[in-house]
Formats: structure tokens, C-alpha cells, sequence
């Protein structure tokens, strides 16, 4: 993967690649309000980093919009699928909601937790696994269900659980 | 009863969500119609009217009227926005209708963007849903290729850009005014009505805000006409409703049924209650709508008006359902400690009021509660409620007042003797 570039001219920024795809974000609105960019651009930026978003990122993608850091702070962390710290390899977010619950989704996280060896919010040693508590993913009719990285995974039992943890491992 | 009428009406087809199937049952055709014609914006909102679509996204706002109060006239920008945010607990319809049948939220799109006045849409897609984000922009593209979107289409003068947009996980900005909000690229705090998105909306612009399957339901309107439509479902209650079936069904699912349908033959299509079990309750409309007992429930149609009968709400249509191994403090617990996390913490009341109710319930769940926590907790409820800006604290309080006054016994055993009742978990 390329460095991305996080200091200097406007136009030298992250990398050309990025630009692309964080340009193509800001075309959809008005002239003027590419601010309204910002959280497709922190996503972009946030895959393109391993997952998380370092304030050096932030920054810069402030500057490529155009508009101040605070800005683009407080939107990093008023929404819940930005990270602010390192995280695993696979990002692992189980709903606990009131239909999962329903369904199971507390035996499901007791399990999740043996398998890995952590709590909600932490990273197994090996760097593989971040798992979450999450709130409603809005797949209530798959409960229990879950989202790793971007796949939903619904109907969960503790073999299928195994079942997933088993092909990333392998 | 009809299944799969409006919005699942290209479910048969496989796929059911490219171009060729949408044009398989008649997509398309409304606008094409629209725009050869140069029908009146008047005439249509009439129609919608006529139709009785009230909004899907849980208020149950009559579409039509909505939809009157744009200056459609004033000159300069005007957005009309489709509200795919879906987060309210028991609510997964829009994913299905963007992954099954994009296409007929685009062709509602267009149509309320000519007909309020609009050249520009946008849609809010929740963050988590890349799948559906994938399929509503690649419908998007194949709407753009075969001329729907772009310039003066099919030679009408009318010109209508559609784009899509992503969150990044908040229930708040499912809050029309707190989605406005984040599509500015802020925080999703809602905004003060008045004034209305109608008046002052995106960028401060004239702005529609309507729910993916509102906004999906209108080309089946005007294809079929607003009195078919009417008459799918019951007096000021048109059309039919896709209901989440969750929670303790046989056959959790997604059905797509007439307004009106009573309740026991819907939990009938999804199975019925978990095989050994009995009803106990229902919550008929997400999270936030007040629960029903069950002996109540079994009574009551499923419309705007029917679940009203009961003092709660149809909400989005998101029936979860629980039976009689449930613990209703533990439920509560659940549902009370996801309007604590999502509080967006701009109005005290619902900053520092949710928390008290997660708090004061879960110590009654833990086996430390108090005598007077009961009452305690209706006292914080009703200082929310009508005191914040949005609907989030009212939906805070709703629960809570609701899971007390049906299932008192219940919270008062748990405050007596520290555990649940024998038959619950």
C-alpha cells in the first residue's frame, strides 16, 4: 500500500487513488458544501488506514475540504462506526438489541468472548479480531445476527460462529 | 389476503432488483407517463392524497399533505431526501426493499422530485448497509443509462440528479431534522421545528424528507390509482405494510400484508409464537411504541388507527414479539439502555433522563431496587417526555411507562424478592 501523504499542498494529499475516490464523494453536492463529504470521506480514508482514523488524518482531510479539524472531529466521534484507536484486523460488531436479544444474542457474545479471549471493545493478542456491542443493525428478521467488516451474518448459532472464526484464522 | 402488493411486488422475479425485472411488473411506466404528459404536480399530490399513504418511517404523517407544503413554485434549489436510515430497534424493512427492489424507491424519488418542485435527491443510507448501498447505486446507474436521471428527461425539460449518501451509525439522524443535519456533514443533533424542513431544510433549502417504502409505495399509487390503493387497506389507512416479524416467531420474516390485517392472522403467517410457548406481549412498532399485552394484542388490526385503539403506535411496523419465558425487566432493561447510548445529548432532559431510567431499571433487573423506584421512574419519564427538542426523548419515556403500567406485578417482584418471577428467565 502507498503512504498516505498527510501534510503539504492541497493537491499532493493522502494518494492519488484516494483523491479519486474522495473527489467523486464531494461531486454529489453543491458548490461549496463539500463538507457534507466528510463522513464518506472518513470512511474512505478509515478502510484505507487498517480500519481506524489517527488525528493526522483528520486533519488533513479538514484541509482537503476545506473546512476546520474541530469539524471534522466531533462528527468522528459523535458516530459510532469511526475509530479513534488502532483496531483488529476483522472488525466484529454483534447486536445485542432487543429482537437479538430475544433470539439469543447473549449466548452468542459469551461465546464470541471464549473464542477470542476478550471483552467487547478489545483486540485478540494476534491483531485478528476488534469485537463490539452494537446497537440495532436493522436485520431483526436474521436475529441474532452480526457484521464483520462489511458482510452481515444473520441467524447465528455457536457453530456458525466457529464456523467464521475458523476461515479467518485458516 | 394479498401478499407482496407494493413493495415486494417484483419478489417473484429472480433477480427482482435489475431494470429488466422492475420493468417486468410496470416500472417505470408512471414516470414516463409523468413526463410525456406534463401532468399537473397538483393532480398528483391529489392523488396521494386520495390514496391515504401515510408516512412508513413510524409518525404516520399523511404523504400527500407533506408533500403540499413545499413552495414548489419558490425559485432556486429544492431537495426531496429519502430517510433510509433505518436503526429504530425491530425495523429491517428498507434494507429488504433497497436490496430486493431499488429501482421503485428511484421512480418514487423522480416522481416527488417533479412533483414538489425538486432537481436534486439524495438518498440516506445507513453506514452498516453496504450490501444495499451496493444495490441502490447500481440501480442508480442503470436508472442513469436507460435516461431516467441526468438532463431534460425524455425530452421534458425536467432535470433530476439522484446520489446516494452513507451514515456511520447513529439512531438519532433516522430524526428528519438530525438527518438534515448529517448530510451537511455534521453532528445528527436534531434541529427546532418550526421551522419545517418544507420551509427551511437542507442547506436551508425547501426539502421533502420521506421514508424509503413511503417514498417506494408511490409509483404502485399512481400505476394502480389512489382508490386501489385506498381500498388494499381501510378507511385512512391505505395501501398494505410491511411488517418485521422478530423476536419469538416460528418464522421471523419480513410480510408485506393489506392495512388492517388483524394481528393474529399476521403472527399466523410468521408461524406463530415459538413452538411450547404462549404470547405474553407485543410491541407493535419498534422499540419505542408502547407494549401491548397479549390478550389485548390479539384483538386489535394492524393499522395506524387499529394499534391506536391499544394507546401505542404502528410506528414502522417493527412487530416484536415476546413470549412467556420473557422477562419484562430484562427487556426493558435492553430497550431503555439503547436510548441512553443514543441520546445525542443536546437536550438535558434526554442527556441526563435516559440515563436514569437505564440506571434505576437495571438495578431493579440486578435485584437492588427500591420501593419507590416504580414511581420513580414514571416521575423521570414524564419529565421527558414533550421536553426536548426531537421525538427521541418522548421514545425513551414511552417504554418505560408502558412495560410499568402492564406489567407492574412483575417489576414489583423483582423489587420484592430480588429475581424474576418463576416462569421467566
Amino acid at each position: 500500500m502507498t503512504e498516505m501523504v498527510l501534510t503539504g499542498p492541497k493537491q499532493t494529499l493522502f494518494t492519488e487513488q484516494l483523491r479519486l475516490a474522495l473527489d467523486k464523494w464531494i461531486a454529489k453536492y453543491p458548490r461549496g458544501r463539500a463538507q457534507s463529504a466528510v463522513i464518506p470521506c472518513l470512511h474512505i480514508l478509515q478502510e484505507a488506514n487498517g480500519g481506524w482514523l489517527s488525528r493526522a488524518i483528520m486533519d488533513a482531510l479538514a484541509e482537503y475540504l476545506s473546512i476546520s479539524s474541530i469539524s471534522v472531529y466531533e462528527v468522528a466521534t459523535f458516530y459510532s462506526m469511526f475509530e479513534l484507536e488502532p483496531v483488529g484486523k476483522h472488525k466484529i460488531s454483534l447486536c445485542t438489541n432487543i429482537s437479538c436479544m430475544l433470539c439469543g444474542s447473549e449466548e452468542i457474545l459469551e461465546h464470541l468472548q471464549q473464542r477470542l479471549a476478550i471483552k467487547p471493545g478489545e483486540t485478540t493478542a494476534d491483531g485478528l479480531f476488534t469485537l463490539k456491542e452494537v446497537e440495532c443493525l436493522g436485520a431483526c428478521v436474521g436475529a441474532p445476527m452480526l457484521l464483520m467488516d462489511k458482510q452481515y451474518h444473520e441467524y447465528l448459532t455457536k457453530e456458525k460462529i466457529d464456523a467464521l472464526i475458523d476461515e479467518v484464522q485458516s | 389476503m394479498k401478499l407482496d402488493q407494493v413493495c415486494f411486488r417484483t419478489n417473484h422475479l429472480s433477480p427482482s432488483w435489475t431494470l429488466d425485472a422492475y420493468r417486468q411488473v410496470g416500472g417505470y411506466q408512471v414516470l414516463e407517463n409523468i413526463l410525456n404528459n406534463k401532468l399537473k404536480p397538483e393532480s398528483i399530490i391529489e392523488q396521494i392524497k386520495n390514496s391515504a399513504l401515510r408516512g412508513r418511517g413510524g409518525a404516520g404523517f399523511p404523504t400527500g399533505l407533506k408533500w403540499s407544503f413545499m413552495p414548489r413554485r419558490l425559485p432556486g434549489d429544492k431537495y426531496i431526501v429519502c430517510n433510509s436510515d433505518e436503526g429504530e430497534p425491530g425495523t429491517c424493512k428498507d434494507r429488504d426493499i433497497l436490496r430486493f427492489n431499488p429501482h421503485q424507491v428511484i421512480e418514487g424519488m423522480i416522481i416527488a422530485g417533479y412533483t414538489i418542485g425538486a432537481q436534486t435527491g439524495y438518498n440516506y443510507i445507513r453506514g452498516e448497509f453496504f450490501e444495499p448501498i451496493e444495490r441502490f447505486e447500481a440501480a442508480l446507474e442503470e436508472a442513469r443509462e436507460a435516461g431516467y436521471l441526468g438532463k431534460d428527461l425524455l425530452g421534458s425539460g425536467f432535470n433530476f440528479q439522484l446520489h446516494t449518501h452513507v451514515g456511520a451509525g447513529a439512531y438519532i439522524c433516522g430524526e428528519e431534522t438530525a438527518l438534515l443535519e448529517s448530510l451537511e456533514g455534521k453532528k445528527g443533533q436534531p434541529r427546532y421545528k418550526p421551522p419545517f424542513p418544507a420551509g427551511y431544510g437542507l442547506y436551508g433549502r425547501p426539502t421533502t424528507i420521506n421514508n424509503t417504502e413511503s417514498l417506494a409505495s408511490i409509483p404502485v399509487i399512481l400505476q394502480h390509482g389512489a382508490d386501489w390503493f385506498h381500498e388494499l387497506g381501510t378507511p385512512n389507512n391505505g395501501g398494505s405494510k410491511i411488517f418485521c416479524m422478530t423476536g419469538h416467531v416460528n418464522k421471523p420474516g419480513n410480510y408485506e400484508v393489506p392495512l388492517g390485517t388483524p394481528f393474529a392472522e399476521l403472527l399466523e403467517l410468521a408461524g406463530g409464537v415459538r413452538n411450547g410457548h404462549q404470547l405474553k406481549a407485543v410491541i407493535p412498532g419498534g422499540s419505542s411504541t408502547p407494549v401491548v399485552p397479549a390478550e389485548i394484542m390479539m384483538g386489535l388490526d394492524m393499522s395506524y388507527d387499529g394499534i391506536a385503539k391499544a394507546r401505542s403506535m404502528l410506528g414502522a411496523g417493527s412487530v416484536i414479539v415476546m413470549d412467556d419465558s420473557t422477562c419484562m425487566v430484562k427487556a426493558l432493561q435492553r430497550i431503555a439502555y439503547f436510548y441512553y447510548e443514543e441520546s445525542c445529548g443536546q437536550c438535558t432532559p434526554c442527556r441526563e433522563g435516559t440515563g436514569w431510567l437505564y440506571r434505576v431499571v437495571k438495578r431493579i433487573e440486578d435485584g437492588q431496587g427500591k420501593q419507590e423506584d416504580l414511581d420513580r421512574l414514571v416521575d423521570v419519564a414524564e419529565n421527558i417526555n414533550g421536553n426536548t427538542i426531537c421525538a427521541l426523548g418522548d421514545a425513551a419515556a414511552a417504554p418505560v411507562v408502558s412495560f410499568i403500567k402492564h406489567f407492574r406485578d412483575e417489576f414489583q417482584y423483582h423489587i420484592d424478592h430480588g429475581r424474576c418471577m418463576d416462569n421467566t428467565a
